[in-house]
């Protein structure tokens, strides 16, 4: 069953991809929009965040969390039929909205777009997830719950609550509704949910991955147990707080603004304990991190978790936000934490976990090094263009000349932006083959292992072991 | 040590553990939504603001429906340039009947909240055909078939009005039976341009 999560990851992250890669491209030649409604940029924009959210990531921390649960609980899995369920619902789930986004059925609301009838389905299924979960937690063997699963906990809990909020709506037909909450005051529900949506999702949910994953791969004890807890219950009390920073001047009350930017800058303070805690742990693991690659891209991964959580701060700060907000320098700073922290842990627990879930090798890890090298390349391109496109952006919008009049016209700034959506497209599309030789190198490896127990001894004992079908 | 004795406690048992986590993040919300919610400033809408007319209602559903919003934002800030550039800053009344709001959180192309009334209809209509004719150096798509459909072809309006009335919106029952007829005749690219036509015009006096 992990192994059916690891998988369905995997394509989501293609098919997500390709989507960003495609509407990327549409950036530099408008005329890829092809006249056809489903392929023009703001449909496939959604489309894209909602593979990658709900069927990348979501994917991966399911089976991740079941992964974890059931080796830090030592028992195996509470009601497997119901994580099966959860399983086939949630892919369900997540063809049904980038079908019903293809269409047009949109709620409107950023990263929340998918229409009631899904939102009900989320709801069950989501509800489902958590008692499996929960339920192997209660029955333990291990009396401690390993830190790996409060941040999975508070992923499941909060992400719940988040979501059933932010999505009350009053349904017009099968593909419209309106919701409860209008305006500015919308606004500030759809950012406490889109906000904390990254917080315990892309955020707190990795963070029990890389608890479990970092710790196993580099053979070392986490380095502060005091640190970890510390810095998780001041990580879920702060995250909640941020929100409204993405509605820094806008007609929200001011206090809320400024509030939203104070506990942002206090977030800094427990996500950097968390880099800190894990690099120090594998700071004396030498060796491994020369030799696996998987060990590799869990680091680099945590070096750009740091980055995100430390630009994050800084362009909640209002004087800072007058030139960020509104560029394209959010769009570079989404994806140093999607691409670089979100993605790069996960290849780098899929190189870990697959092998052992299958009791084969890595098909090569050779290619698992070209991957790496790859997606570093591909997300620094990424993020160095989309940096350069948002500054220039944000600067020349609220020039003025000398006589008080704006200095550029929109689309004079617009056409100097060219050259980075370009370099953007380049770095996208190498971070998106590095991971089709992810998918090969899985692959290879998850069918190697079938070659080998599809011939079970079952006659008798004492024939020679069957030839047939092993490599 | 004696927090951490404590804490053993809290991650030794499971109802323990989800009460805390329940608890710790849920302060923030209380603290910054509750009050939004009952804040009279934030739902009274500005003097001449009106509920949108059934086509204009259309068109706003057919911006949402195409994402309009992941390239315009719909929020002028308080900045000068920002001023020069667009015209008054937003304020919060004028968005009291926007279900979902459409602010916004990123600028491919320029903000919208003000664009009601700056350009004429057959701009609009030669610019969704064919965006580069108009503006060379523009990266928009082009929105041909809104002009080949028709508006409401699921026949929806007055169930959406009626659920916005139940919402509070102040349409009169009069404003819903007519509904239909306004959009007789009319295209999707009709609809989108009434709404961008309304957009940001009944601003607030000395605004």
């Amino acid at each position: 069953m992990v192994l059916a999560f690891t998988i369905a990851a995997v394509l989501w992250s293609l098919i997500g991809m390709a989507a960003g890669v495609y509407a990327a491209a549409e950036l530099v030649w408008p005329a890829l929009n092809l006249d056809f409604a489903p392929l023009t940029f703001g449909r496939l924009r959604t489309v894209h965040t909602n593979a990658v959210l709900f069927g990348f990531a979501v994917s991966a921390l399911m089976g991740t969390s079941f992964y974890t649960v059931q080796r830090t609980c030592h028992i195996r899995i509470f009601a497997p039929n119901l994580a099966w369920t959860v399983f086939f619902a949630w892919q369900l789930i997540v063809i049904a909205g980038a079908v019903s986004l293809f269409m047009g059925a949109n709620a409107g609301k950023e990263y929340a777009e998918l229409e009631w009838p899904i939102d009900i389905a989320i709801t069950v299924v989501w509800v489902i997830y958590g008692v499996v979960f929960f339920g192997t937690i209660a029955i333990r063997r291990i009396e401690q719950i390993y830190i790996s699963n409060w941040f999975f906990g508070a992923f499941i809990l909060v992400v719940a609550m988040l979501h059933i909020v932010n999505s009350l709506a009053i349904p017009v037909s099968a593909f419209k509704s309106y919701s409860l909450y209008a305006g500015a005051q919308d606004a500030i529900v759809q950012w406490w949910y889109g906000h904390n949506a990254v917080g315990f999702l892309l955020t707190g949910g990795f963070l029990g991955m890389m608890y479990y994953f970092l710790p196993k791969q580099s053979e070392r004890p986490i380095w502060s147990y005091r640190l970890s807890v510390l810095s998780f219950w001041a990580f879920a009390y702060s995250y909640i707080w941020a929100g409204p920073h993405h509605l820094h001047f806008s007609a929200i009350p001011e206090w809320v603004q400024t509030l939203a930017m104070v506990m942002s800058l206090i977030l800094l303070a427990p996500s950097w304990a968390t880099m800190i805690n894990g690099i120090m742990t594998v700071s004396t693991a030498r060796q491994k991190l020369r030799e696996d690659p998987g060990l590799k891209l869990i680091v680099l991964s945590l070096a750009f978790y740091g980055l995100a959580m430390f630009e994050g701060p800084m362009m909640a700060i209002r004087s800072v936000n007058i030139i960020s907000h509104f560029t394209e320098w959010t769009i570079g700073h989404v994806h140093s934490g999607a691409l670089g922290w979100n993605a790069l842990i996960t290849f780098g627990c899929f190189y870990f976990m697959v092998p052992r879930l299958v009791g084969q090798p890595l098909w090569s890890v050779r290619l698992a090094n070209i991957h790496f090298w790859l997606a570093l390349a591909g997300v620094m391109l990424y993020v160095l263009s989309m940096w350069g496109a948002g500054i220039t952006q944000g600067v020349l919008w609220l020039s003025l000349d000398e006589l008080g009049q704006v200095r550029y016209g929109f689309n004079e700034i617009l056409a100097a932006l060219q050259p980075y959506y370009l370099l953007r497209l380049l770095g996208g599309s190498a971070f998106f083959v590095g991971a089709i030789l992810m998918s090969i190198n899985l692959f290879m490896t998850i069918s190697g292992q079938r070659t080998v127990t599809v011939a079970p001894p079952t006659t008798s004992m004492r024939s020679p072991a069957p030839a047939a079908g092993t490599p | 040590m004696n927090l951490m004795d404590w804490h053993r406690r809290i991650e030794r048992h499971t109802g323990l553990l989800v009460f805390g986590i329940i608890a710790v993040t849920s302060v923030g919300g209380l603290v910054q939504i509750v009050p939004s919610l009952f804040q009279t400033s934030l739902s009274t809408p500005v003097a001449g603001l009106e509920p949108y007319p059934p086509l204009a209602l259309e068109g706003r559903d057919i911006y949402i429906r195409e994402s309009c919003s992941v390239c315009h934002s719909q929020q002028v800030r308080p900045l000068l340039a920002e001023v020069m550039r667009y015209g008054a800053t937003s304020k919060a009344g004028e968005f009291v009947y926007d279900r979902p709001f459409l602010w916004g959180s990123k600028r491919t192309g320029p903000d919208l909240h003000r664009i009601g009334g700056k350009y004429s209809d057959a701009w609009h209509r030669l610019h969704f055909m064919d965006p580069r004719a108009v503006v060379p150096s523009s990266i928009m798509p082009a929105y041909r078939w809104l002009a080949e459909r028709d508006a409401d072809t699921g026949g929806s309006i007055q169930n959406r009005m009626r659920a916005l009335q139940l919402l509070g919106h102040p349409y009169t029952d009069r404003d819903i039976y007519f509904a239909p007829q306004r959009l007789a005749g009319k295209s999707e690219l009709d609809a989108l341009i009434a709404y961008l036509q309304m957009l940001g015009v009944s601003r607030p006096e000395g605004g």
